[in-house]
């Protein structure tokens, strides 16, 4: 086999290039801070004529993901991509298209939501959308941010599956850091990605009614399907990485596990900063400390198996949300998630979480020394003082700066 | 962070700070280094004192924090000095690369460095081969000879894969002659 | 009725032109509209002014579908040959 090409792109680059291979016919999209790149190399491929789409430049986000529901009802392939206040104006839109069942592929450069007005990166976009129906997979750089756009198209449209699918990665950190990225051929992709087979595209001649009312003695069961749907795509959706693993020579997993043998206290991380934490560790581990790391692929369909079975044996483990979830008891949506599937578990670990980086702040190795430091006590001690506690933020009950 | 080589840029927007880390990470890439390249992201304003970041390995990079130890600084514009702390957290063994016409030796009195320096007045090459202040290709020649991070031949690539016709041309002059005329200290 | 598994993909229609099966009259106001034959023109006002399409075109005469009329009495009010009359729906019938 012909080495593959190797691409100075960043994660914004990674992922139009991605989506140009994958040939949708329909991309509509605004352009919003970070992911704007993604927007303007799309449409230079179509105006270029390298990729034969129908781009639609919208008036907002909701009409980006309205117009994106309509291509694929029709039974195109449809793509957009948001970031930050664009997901949020989107957000009506997103229940839509989940609950039509359409198979859309969006890319999220994750960014904070105002106020005060910050541009910069941490995921209180799209966990404030976990709740829509989508599938949501988070990157760590810019070489999973392609691969995965590549699959997110062959699980939104698989027949098993059928649901839209966000892939995030984060703001700035990965979509203006430029990696080496080994690109598959457009042959390799084609192989991979058959043309989308509608199931019941609109159509004149075998008309359909979509979107119609659903009264009370109704909604629970087209809801419930809707459901046990999302939770099976997990199936799908491994058998699909299993065989892209295989294919491509790649080792992705849906919690993937560094260094966690013998570990008995460990980071669980989702995005880039898991990047930053595996530093943390290989230094934690060259003094002899029990320290691993696990990052989760997918928050939804939340893997929880998986995930169980990673955690198990364990004594402490420290969620490191993105992203504050107000009031709630765990202060961040993974952090609750995690405890919320460990409940039933004997032997579970101890889990603290520790919401980071917000609006952009820049987390350093030394954080991460940190939490591990306060995860080793908490092992010592077989108990746990708080559910979270906040870094990078300067004052009492943090750890700053 | 065994053996990443972490490079800090610092410079004015407008000044192609972010290109210069970009290009010397494409350069490295052509090398079978893994990199990483980013901007530090802020406000970004023409005029601005604004930073990049390069971090070159041979194995993979897992790291994404902004880089706090350099183990080389490269300053595009001297008038950033005098607002910013250049040096700070740059490793003793490390480089201190910047466009000056100041000789190495009266900097390293000025800053107090303890890291090596190597200057070039590299507005003027650009100013008379590219027609407009954009240092950020020449200081790249002032860096591989210093420093011999990557190979020139590779920048070159580089700079002809990125640019068109004359203005690669000229762009590769002013690396050329950057790298002839840079200044080390006790050279 | 049917379960979630038995429900059509995501609540989809999946037969065109169903609607002609659907009966929806299974309610009126108090009234109903009734025709007397010998004053209609066949001039087709109520057929066209009827919301609700409840009035069914014949050869040379009209007819009222009463499982679909809602009793509105628009039909009475714009016929020009006062051809239409609402009645209580306790008035016999
Ligand atoms: S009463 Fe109203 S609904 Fe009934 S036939 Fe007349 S216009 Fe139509
Ligand atoms: S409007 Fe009156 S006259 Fe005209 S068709 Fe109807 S019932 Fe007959």
């Amino acid at each position: 086999m012909m080495a593959r090409k190797v691409l100075a792109l960043n994660g914004d680059e990674a992922a139009a290039y991605a989506v140009k291979q994958c040939k949708p016919d329909v991309i509509a999209a605004y352009p919003i801070t970070p992911q704007t790149i993604i927007v303007e190399r799309l449409s230079d491929f179509v105006a270029d004529g390298e990729l034969d789409a129908e781009f639609i430049a919208v008036e907002s986000e909701h009409s980006a993901m309205s117009a994106c529901i309509g291509a694929s009802a029709m039974g195109a392939r449809a793509y957009t991509a948001t970031a930050s206040q664009g997901l949020a104006l989107m957000y009506e839109m997103l229940f839509v298209a989940s609950s039509f069942r359409l198979p859309i592929v969006m890319s999220v450069a994750n960014r904070a939501l105002n106020s005060p007005l910050n541009i910069w990166n941490d995921m209180s976009d799209t966990m404030g959308a976990r709740d829509c129906g989508w599938i949501q997979i988070y990157n760590e750089n810019s070489q999973e941010v392609y691969d995965f756009t590549i699959q997110a198209f062959r699980i939104a449209e698989d027949h098993r599956v059928l649901l839209p699918v966000m892939v995030c990665h984060d703001g700035f950190v990965v979509s203006h850091s430029t990696e080496g990225v080994e690109v598959l051929s457009d042959g390799e992709v084609d192989s991979f990605l058959p043309p989308r087979d509608p199931v019941y595209p609109l159509d004149v001649e075998k008309p359909v009614t979509i979107g119609c009312v659903g009264v009370p003695e109704y909604y629970p069961e087209i809801k419930y399907q809707q459901e046990v749907a999302t939770k099976k795509s997990i199936e799908t959706i491994k058998e699909i990485l299993r065989e892209f693993n295989e294919s491509f020579g790649r080792s992705y997993g849906i919690v993937e596990e560094y260094r966690t043998d013998g570990a008995e206290v460990a980071l669980l991380t989702i995005g880039s900063i898991s990047g930053t934490a595996k530093e943390a560790v290989d230094e934690m581990r060259a003094e002899g400390k029990p320290v691993g790391l696990l990052k989760l692929r997918l928050f939804r369909p939340f893997p929880i198996e998986a995930l169980r079975k990673s955690l198990s044996g364990l004594k402490v483990v420290g969620v490191v949300d993105r992203h504050i979830s107000f009031g709630s008891c765990m202060g961040g949506a993974l952090n609750m998630e995690v405890r919320a599937a460990l409940y039933e578990m004997k032997d579970r670990p101890h889990v603290m979480g520790f919401p980071t980086g917000l609006g952009g702040r820049d987390i350093r190795v030394e954080h991460f020394l940190k939490i591990i430091d306060e995860l080793l006590m908490i092992a010592e001690q077989d108990a746990l003082e708080e559910e979270y506690k906040v870094v990078g933020c300067r004052g009492p009950g943090c750890i700053g700066p | 962070m065994r053996g990443i080589v972490e490079v800090r840029f610092h410079g004015r927007g407008g000044q192609g700070v972010v290109t210069a880390s970009r290009l010397l990470a494409e350069a490295a890439l052509l090398e079978g280094k893994k990199v990483q390249s980013f901007p530090a992201f802020g406000a970004e304003r023409e005029g601005a004192p604004i930073k990049a970041f390069t971090r070159i390995s041979e194995a993979p990079i897992y790291i994404r924090s902004q880089i706090y130890t350099p183990n080389i600084v490269v300053v595009l514009d001297p008038t950033v000095i005098r607002s910013e702390r250049v040096t700070e957290g740059l490793k003793d063994d490390g480089w201190l690369i910047v466009n000056t016409i100041k000789d190495p030796e009266v900097l390293k009195e000025e800053l107090d460095a303890k890291a090596k320096i190597a200057t070039v007045n590299a507005t003027s090459i650009a100013l008379e081969l590219l027609g407009a202040p954009r240092v950020n290709t020449p200081i790249l020649g002032t860096l591989v000879k210093s420093t011999r991070l990557v190979k020139l031949d590779s920048v070159i690539s580089i700079i002809k894969s990125t640019f068109k016709g004359k203005v690669a041309d000229m762009n590769i002059k002013a690396v050329e002659r950057a790298y002839q005329e840079t200044k080390i200290k006790g050279v | 009725m049917e379960t979630w598994e038995e429900v059509t993909f995501a609540g989809y229609i999946l037969e065109p032109g169903n609607a002609e099966s659907y009966k929806t009259g299974d309610w009126r106001s108090r009234q109903k509209p009734v025709i007397n034959q010998e004053k209609c023109t066949f001039c087709l006002l109520c057929w066209i002014y009827c919301p609700d399409g409840a009035i069914i075109r014949k050869e040379g005469e009209v007819e009222i579908d009463y499982y679909h009329c809602k009793g509105c009495g628009i039909c009475a009010y714009e016929c020009p040959s006062g051809a239409i009359r609402m009645r209580s729906e306790m008035e016999g019938e």
